[in-house]
C-alpha cells in the first residue's frame, strides 16, 4: 500500500492535494450552526446530479412525450418516484441551503477581505444555480412550466431595442415550443452542471487559498504555533469531517422527511397546476415561478411607473446628494452628478417594465459589490454596532416577505391595510436600502474590540 | 448578539405565514365550500369499489392515460382474470394504458370540449374537490346537457351517475342582485341512498387519489424505516464527533 501511493506521488500529487486540502487544511474550531451549509451545498449537489442521471434515461425532451415520460418514471420506472422526488425536493433543498450558506456570510462578513474572489464566485454559482432550476422547471412540461418559462423569458422584451429578437433567439420559436424544450434540456444537463461543478472547485481553491472565516471573524493565521499550525485551527479531516457528518445525517432526516411524506409541501415544491401538461390556450390564473425566485419576481412586479416616480427617483436624488457630501474628490462629484442625471432622464423616458427588469437585475448584481459597499473595520456581526445588526435583520425580512409576496395576486390584501403590491414596492425600496446606504451605516456604526484570539460563543 | 437568535425563531413564523394567510373569497372549490372526505390509501376495499366505478362509468369519456390495467391491479389486490373479464372495455391486454373508451374527436364534437385525463385530477385540483364536485351537479334547464354543477359552473360534462344520486334542485338566495347557493333539495331520489351515495363517491375520490400517485403507499411505508435508519445512523455519528473532538477547546 505504502509502496503503491509513493509510486502514484511521484506521478501525482495525490498525498499534496490530500494533505493541502484536507488532512492538513487548518479551519478555525469556532465553526458554529451556519458552517454546514457550506458542505451540505455540495451534498445537494451530488444528489441532483446522481438522481438527474437516472432521469435522463428515462425522459423524453419532446413537447409530445415530455409529460407522459416523466408520469411512466413515476409509475413504471423501478424506484423512478424515489429518484424523481429526490431530484424535485432536491431543487428546493438547493436553494435553502445556499441561502442560509450566503445569509452565514452577510453575518460573519465571510465576503470581506481577503475573501472578496470566494464571495464573487459564489454569487456566480448562485446564478448558474438559478439558471439550472429555471430551466429545469420547464422539462416535466407542465402548464406551470410552460407559462412560468413564457413569462420569464418574455422580461426580456422590454430589453430596449434587441429585446424582442433577444427572446427568440432564446427560445428558438416564437413562443415556447418544442425548440425551447430541447436547448433548456441540453443546458439543464450538460452545460451548467459543467460549468456549476467548475466553478464550485473554484470556490473552494479560492477558499483554501485564503483560509476560512469564522463567527468570530478573527484571522486565526495571526497566532501560529512553533510548527506553522494555527493555534485556532484544527484539521478539516479528521475534525470536520466528522463533524459534518453529523450535520449532514441531520440534513437527510429533514430532506427524506419531505420526499417520503410530503414531497409536494402543499404546492410550494411541486405546484398543482404543473399536473397538468403544459396547454397553450390554458392560461393558469396566478402564473408565479417557485418560490426560490418569487422575491426577485417581487421585485419585478412592483416595478410600476408609482414606484419608478415616487420611489426610484426620490431614492437617486437622496443617494446623489449624500454621495456628493460624502466624497471629497471634485471628479468623483461629478461623475455622481452625472449618473444621477442619466438615471433621472432615463426614469422619465423608458416605460416601467424595463426598470423592472433592471431592478430585477440589479437585485442579484449588488451582492457582487458588497466587499466594497462595506466600510466597517470588523468582520463579524458579534462585533459591529447595532445599526448594522438592524439593517441586516430588516433586509432578511424584506427578503423573507418579497418572496410570500411574489407567490401571491398582487391586487389581493394578504399582509395588512395595502395591497400586496404596495407591500412589495415599500420592500424594494428596503432591499436597495441595504445595499446602497450600506457604506454609510458601516463607517458610522460603533464597532467593539474584536478578540485577538476565536471564541466559543 | 443576544437578539439575533430571536430574529432566527421568528423566521419560520415568517416562513409559515403564506399557510396562515387567509383564503381569498373563491376558495378551491369556487365559489362553494368544500366538503370533507376521508382519503385512505390502507382502506382496500373503498379502493376496489371505487376502481370499479371509475372503470365503469368515468372512463367511458376520460383516460387515464398514464396509468396501466395491471399495474392497478396488482396494487389493490385485484386478480388479472377479475380485471380481464370485467374491466378490460377499452383495451386488449391487460398492460395496457387505462385509455377511454370513446375517440377524443367524438367527444369533442358531443361536448365541445374533449373530456380531460384523470390520471392526476387528485394532484391538479385536490380530493376535496373532486368529492365536492361529484355531489354537487343539479338540474339545470338553461344548460346544453340539462346539468350544471356549483363547484364548476356550466361544466359541459351531464351528470353520468344521475341513476345513483337522483335528481337535485339547487336553492339559490338573491342578495344584492348577486345570487348564492343556498342548498340542494332532493327533488327525485336516486337508486342510492344520500348516505350510500356520499360513500360510493368517498370510494372513488379515494381512487383517484391512488390514481394520481401509485407510489404513495410505499413511499410513506419507506420513508419509516429511512428515518429509522437515519436516526441511528445520527446517534453513530454523534458519538464518533464527539470522540474525536475531546481535546478540542
Amino acid at each position: 500500500m505504502q509502496k503503491l501511493l509513493a509510486w502514484i506521488d511521484e506521478r501525482f500529487p495525490a498525498t499534496k492535494v490530500w494533505e493541502e486540502h484536507v488532512s492538513k487544511y487548518y479551519a478555525p474550531k469556532n465553526f458554529n450552526f451556519w458552517y454546514y451549509f457550506g458542505s451540505l451545498a455540495m451534498v445537494v449537489l451530488v444528489i441532483q446530479i446522481l438522481s438527474g442521471i437516472f432521469l435522463t434515461m428515462h425522459y423524453k425532451p419532446d413537447t409530445g412525450l415530455a409529460f407522459a415520460s416523466v408520469e411512466y418514471i413515476m409509475r413504471d420506472v423501478p424506484w423512478g418516484w424515489l429518484i424523481r422526488y429526490l431530484h424535485s425536493t432536491g431543487a428546493s433543498f438547493f436553494f435553502i441551503v445556499v441561502y442560509l450558506h450566503m445569509f452565514r456570510g452577510l453575518m460573519y462578513g465571510s465576503f470581506k477581505g481577503p475573501r472578496e474572489l470566494v464571495w464573487i464566485i459564489g454569487m456566480v454559482i448562485f446564478i448558474a444555480l438559478m439558471a439550472e432550476a429555471f430551466m429545469g422547471y420547464l422539462l416535466p412540461w407542465g402548464n406551470m412550466s410552460y407559462w412560468g418559462a413564457q413569462v420569464i423569458i418574455s422580461l426580456f422584451d422590454a430589453i430596449p431595442l434587441v429585446g424582442p429578437a433577444l427572446s427568440e433567439w432564446i427560445r428558438g420559436d416564437f413562443v415556447v415550443a418544442d425548440a425551447t424544450l430541447n436547448r433548456f434540456f441540453s443546458l439543464h444537463v450538460i452545460a451548467v452542471p459543467l460549468l456549476l461543478l467548475v466553478l464550485v472547485f473554484l470556490h473552494i481553491v479560492a477558499l483554501h487559498k485564503v483560509g476560512s472565516n469564522n463567527p468570530d471573524g478573527v484571522d486565526i493565521k495571526k497566532k501560529k504555533d512553533a510548527k506553522g499550525v494555527p493555534l485556532d485551527g484544527i484539521a478539516f479531516h479528521p475534525y470536520y469531517t466528522v463533524k459534518d457528518t453529523v450535520g449532514t445525517v441531520v440534513f437527510l432526516m429533514f430532506f427524506s422527511a419531505v420526499v417520503f411524506f410530503t414531497p409536494e409541501v402543499g404546492g410550494w415544491f411541486l405546484e398543482h397546476d404543473n399536473f397538468v401538461p403544459a396547454n397553450i390556450l390554458n392560461t393558469p390564473p396566478d402564473i408565479k415561478p417557485l418560490w426560490y425566485f418569487t422575491p426577485f419576481y417581487s421585485i419585478l412586479r412592483a416595478t410600476t411607473e408609482e414606484l419608478v416616480r415616487f420611489g426610484l427617483i426620490p431614492f437617486v436624488v437622496l443617494l446623489a446628494a449624500l454621495t456628493v457630501v460624502s466624497i471629497r474628490n471634485i471628479k468623483a462629484k461629478a461623475v455622481t452628478i452625472l449618473a444621477a442625471v442619466v438615471l433621472l432622464v432615463g426614469f422619465l423616458m423608458l416605460e416601467a417594465k424595463v426598470w423592472g427588469v433592471v431592478l430585477m437585475g440589479l437585485s442579484l448584481v449588488l451582492f457582487f459589490f458588497l466587499p466594497w459597499l462595506d466600510r466597517s473595520p470588523v468582520k463579524s456581526i458579534r462585533y459591529r454596532g447595532w445599526m448594522y445588526k438592524t439593517t441586516l435583520g430588516i433586509f432578511v425580512v424584506s427578503f423573507v416577505v418579497l418572496g410570500f409576496l411574489g407567490t401571491r395576486n398582487p391586487g389581493h390584501v394578504d399582509l395588512i391595510l395595502f395591497q400586496n403590491v404596495r407591500w412589495a414596492q415599500v420592500l424594494t425600496v428596503v432591499y436597495f436600502m441595504f445595499f446602497l446606504l450600506m457604506p454609510w451605516v458601516s463607517t458610522y456604526d460603533k464597532t467593539k474590540p474584536v478578540p485577538e484570539r476565536v471564541t466559543w460563543k | 448578539m443576544k437578539k439575533l437568535p430571536i430574529l432566527f425563531l421568528l423566521l419560520p413564523v415568517l416562513l409559515l405565514a403564506p399557510a396562515l394567510a387567509p383564503a381569498s373569497s373563491e376558495g378551491p372549490c369556487g365559489a362553494v365550500q368544500c366538503d370533507r372526505v376521508k382519503v385512505d390509501l390502507n382502506d382496500k376495499p373503498s379502493l376496489q369499489n371505487g376502481a370499479r366505478i371509475f372503470v365503469n362509468y368515468c372512463l367511458s369519456c376520460h383516460s387515464a392515460s398514464y396509468m396501466r390495467y395491471n399495474r392497478m391491479g396488482q396494487d389493490l389486490g385485484i386478480s388479472e382474470e377479475l380485471i380481464t373479464e370485467n374491466l378490460l372495455f377499452a383495451a386488449d391486454k391487460i398492460g395496457d394504458l387505462m385509455k377511454a373508451v370513446m375517440p377524443k374527436e367524438d367527444a369533442k364534437d358531443w361536448f365541445g370540449t374533449a373530456p380531460p385525463d384523470l390520471t392526476l385530477e387528485a394532484r391538479a385540483r385536490s380530493p376535496e374537490w373532486i368529492y365536492t364536485y361529484l355531489r354537487s351537479f343539479y338540474r339545470d334547464n338553461k344548460s346544453p346537457s340539462g346539468w350544471n354543477n356549483t363547484v364548476f359552473p356550466n361544466v359541459a360534462m351531464p351528470h353520468v351517475l344521475y341513476e345513483w344520486q337522483g335528481h337535485q334542485r339547487a336553492v339559490f338566495k338573491t342578495e344584492k342582485g348577486m345570487a348564492h347557493f343556498e342548498k340542494f333539495e332532493l327533488e327525485r331520489p336516486g337508486t342510492l341512498s344520500p348516505k350510500e351515495y356520499d360513500k360510493a363517491m368517498r370510494d372513488l375520490t379515494n381512487f383517484m387519489v391512488y390514481l394520481g400517485e401509485p407510489a404513495k403507499l410505499e413511499r410513506t411505508q419507506l420513508g419509516v424505516y429511512v428515518l429509522i435508519f437515519l436516526l441511528v445512523f445520527l446517534v453513530l455519528a454523534y458519538l464518533l464527533k464527539k470522540a474525536y473532538w475531546k481535546d478540542i477547546h
